[in-house]
């Protein structure tokens, strides 16, 4: 019997990355098909809540490692206790959410075992009983199923959105305390405070939600109606390019061939047809939602979800929806 | 300044431009046994040329075009045995030590600080590349380019084993089947609301 599945639970002063649902969800599913035990692992200080609110989750085992030396994250510090944790458990795979910590710190802990990262798939299939895993490459025109080699433990992780955490079966897990011999002096790196920053100008490329218009506005006093659905949001407003050109919005809100190229989490286009000039600068969007008056507009073709009809009648009507959702 | 890179014959063009705009000398790492490897293999090549030239600082990009491992730099400093520090926007130099600005997730930043020789990937669009000028093209022509293979390292053949296996490469599998909402504007906005939320989670 091989010795399952460790799941890396993230979080910032106990409170979780959302992102490591996912990663719990996927060792559940790939646990399930090759019939083995999940366990879970968070390091820090005063993790205990954090360790309870997993344990709620269908996982065999949650590992708690504490010490004042992982209360904040270091890329030495996690890479030195999660080698001890290892090395005592054991895993054959290790699972986690391709997040920026994890990008921080996994290759230096896979490449401890002389191993690499398997990293930032986007799904898993099962070929002769063990998992295969997709990834993107040369940055999504192409995908590729790659396979871990070596002995393991291997060390793979998910890019968010691969999987849904809120679909992570229930369950109750016991919490164990491990313990790890962590020498202060291995720990390099001294983090300061993280901090926010005010943007000074417009970038579209990190806004996570973008409402843009296009044509199909008609006037420039129409604009208005897009800016509220914006705001109601939460989401930066964008355009295509016959709106700069008229200098209905400035020229660093244009997204396309001849202005930013983006990828939010949301992209909802009002009034746009989706000429090629602009699906290139947007159709990396995770999520794509086009709202226009031809059916055949060929923003069609790359939209999750389509809403045919008059944008004038739609977009207030989504203001409104928003508005109440955020008051909830 | 070194302009070191791993990669076929044409991988010299990157390394004169680097030449032309400051840097001083080139080495490029090129072998037959170089055309395959992963992460592990090309970090493990890099660790080893840069060893041997010694350093204060190894800066790395931080994700390539093509294969998009995200890895080299970090494992190179795992390798090296020095810290590292990943997505950076910013470096400080302050009595010896490195103080660099990190992009977090969510809009958050961090100066983490550390010592000397260190290992940075940097984020892309943090700076602007200074422009070749004529003098800097002339100068680049004379300036060194050290070719090394794998005979001229000293590289322990297991590290350049493969760590993962490419089962098959194919066109992306097109699962965007547009799903159209209707009703009136109000059950629309309800209805698309929704699904963002609990379909594609976006919020």
């Amino acid at each position: 019997m091989a010795n399952g599945i460790l799941v890396f639970i993230e979080h910032v002063d106990g409170k979780i990355n959302r992102a490591t649902y996912e990663a719990i969800r996927a060792a559940q599913l790939i646990g399930a098909e090759i019939g083995q035990e999940i366990s879970a692992v968070l390091f820090g200080q005063g993790i205990g809540d954090a360790a309870a609110e997993i344990a709620t989750k269908k996982i065999k085992t949650i590992f708690t490692v504490e010490s004042q030396w992982l209360k904040t994250y270091t890329a030495d510090g996690y890479t030195h206790a999660f080698r001890q944790v290892i090395e005592q458990l054991r895993p054959d795979l290790l699972l986690m959410a391709h997040t920026y910590q994890v990008r921080d710190f996994a290759p230096k802990l896979a490449a401890s075992f002389k191993q690499m990262l398997i990293g930032d798939n986007i799904g898993y299939k099962l070929e002769n009983g063990r998992p295969v895993f997709t990834r993107q490459v040369f940055q999504g025109k192409l995908s590729a199923d790659v396979i871990p080699l070596g002995e393991p433990p291997h060390f793979v992780s998910f890019q968010i959105g691969s999987f849904r955490g809120d679909e992570c079966e229930a369950g109750k897990a016991e919490i164990k305390a491990l313990s790890v011999n962590l020498d202060p002096d291995l720990v390099r790196q001294l983090p300061e405070e993280r901090f926010k920053e005010a943007k000074a100008a417009v970038d579209l490329t990190q806004a996570p939600l973008i409402v843009s218009v296009g044509r199909g506005i008609k006037e420039q006093q129409n604009i208005e109606i897009v800016q509220k659905l914006a705001r109601a949001l939460g989401a930066e407003i964008a355009a295509s390019r016959p709106i700069c050109d008229n200098e209905w919005l400035p020229m660093d809100r244009q997204i396309g061939s001849s202005g930013q190229t983006v990828a939010p989490k949301l992209y909802l286009a009002v009034g746009i047809s989706g000429a090629i000039q602009h699906l290139v600068g947007m159709k990396g969007a995770r999520t794509i939602v086009a709202i226009n008056k031809d059916p055949e507009a060929p923003i069609f073709e790359i939209a999750d979800y389509g809403i045919v009809g008059d944008l004038f009648e739609i977009v207030p009507a989504l203001t409104t929806e928003a508005e109440k959702m955020n008051k909830q | 300044m070194i302009a070191l890179s791993l990669g076929p014959a044409r991988v010299q063009s990157v390394i004169k431009e680097a030449l032309a705009r400051g840097a001083d000398r080139g080495i490029h790492l090129e072998d037959p046994a170089f055309d395959k490897l992963d992460a592990f293999g090309i970090a493990s090549v890099i660790a080893d040329a840069a060893k041997a030239e010694g350093f204060d600082l190894l800066l790395t990009g931080l994700q390539s075009d093509d294969f998009g491992f995200a890895q080299t730099g970090v494992i190179s400093a795992e390798l090296l045995g020095l810290p590292h520090a990943t997505i950076v926007m910013d470096v400080e130099l302050k009595d010896g030590t490195l103080r660099v600005k990190r992009e977090l997730e969510s809009g958050f930043f961090q100066w983490v600080g550390m010592p000397l020789p260190a290992v940075l990937t940097i984020q892309s669009g943090v700076n602007t590349l200074r422009y070749a000028t004529l003098k800097g093209i002339i100068t680049a022509k004379k300036k060194e380019i050290k070719k090394l293979n794998a005979a001229a390292l000293s590289i322990d053949q297991s590290l350049l084993s493969p760590r993962m296996e490419f089962c098959r490469v194919y066109l992306p599998v097109k699962n965007k089947q547009t799903q159209f909402i209707q009703g009136t504007p109000a059950e629309i906005a309800v209805k698309l609301l929704d699904k963002l939320k609990n379909e594609a989670r976006v919020f």
